[in-house]
């Protein structure tokens, strides 16, 4: 019972939130961009603070592991996207750089934990 | 008329994140984690790099993005799979619902 009351509660605060994402006014920071893509940027800093809660909890290392790889491909798309109010077109290339680090990062990570040398 | 598709597939790609990292707080264990996040990779973050493209057109950024979705398409699920084998090797137990553990048994072959 109380099981069910917790998963309401934490429903009616994700809903809450994601409710003050879209209907709350744009913050002087991001009032240059359109307001659509305004609240797509602050959409994604939503999820980033969902992954830190996970890197932060996580009971194991390859939790936090996967958090943080999943932290690195939104970092990819909060690049992307602000390139297109901004008009700087290099942060894309923040974006890409950003993969093939993410990504040498985590397999070396996961060999590590795995037990097993790097050129296995 | 394009820059409207390239909105509506933002939109997508920011959902799935959005659900992907509710799949990331709320599986029980690294498992169904991992299988979230690989979700979030390639709708979310790939709808995302499409509409940009698609906002873009064939300019240099446009073609970058599509640079970087092939890269992300190709190199996450080898990540997710090699963080799976990591984790199963350094003694992470699977959820005690597990149903079925083929891993275990081939290795016990």
């Amino acid at each position: 019972m109380s099981r069910n009351i917790s998963y309401i509660l934490g429903l009616l605060a994700t809903a809450a939130v994601v409710a003050v994402i879209l209907l709350c006014p744009i913050p002087s920071m991001l009032r240059a961009a359109s307001p659509f893509l305004a609240r797509a940027l602050m959409f994604l800093l939503l999820c980033s603070f969902l992954c830190l809660y996970r890197i932060l909890r996580g009971p194991t290392a390859v939790d936090r592991a996967v958090a943080i790889d999943m932290l690195g491909i939104l970092i990819v798309g909060f690049c992307s996207v602000l390139s297109l109010p901004t008009g700087r077109d290099w942060y894309i290339d923040i974006g890409i750089v950003w993969a093939l680090q993410s990504f040498i990062g985590i397999m070396a990570l996961s060999k590590y934990l795995g037990g097993q040398d790097f050129d296995e | 008329m394009n820059e409207h598709i390239g909105m509506a597939l933002i939109v997508v790609g920011l959902a799935f994140d959005f659900f992907g990292c509710v799949g990331l707080i709320r599986f029980p264990d690294v498992y169904g984690r991992l299988q979230a996040a690989a979700k979030c990779v390639t709708l979310g973050t790939c709808g995302i790099l499409l509409g940009l493209f698609l906002f873009k057109g064939f300019t240099p950024t446009g073609i970058k993005a599509l640079l970087c979705l092939l890269f992300i398409i190709l190199t996450a699920p080898v990540s997710a799979h090699s963080l799976a084998r990591g984790a199963y090797r350094s003694g992470v137990k699977p959820w005690s619902g597990t149903v079925k553990d083929e891993y275990t048994e081939k290795m016990g072959e």
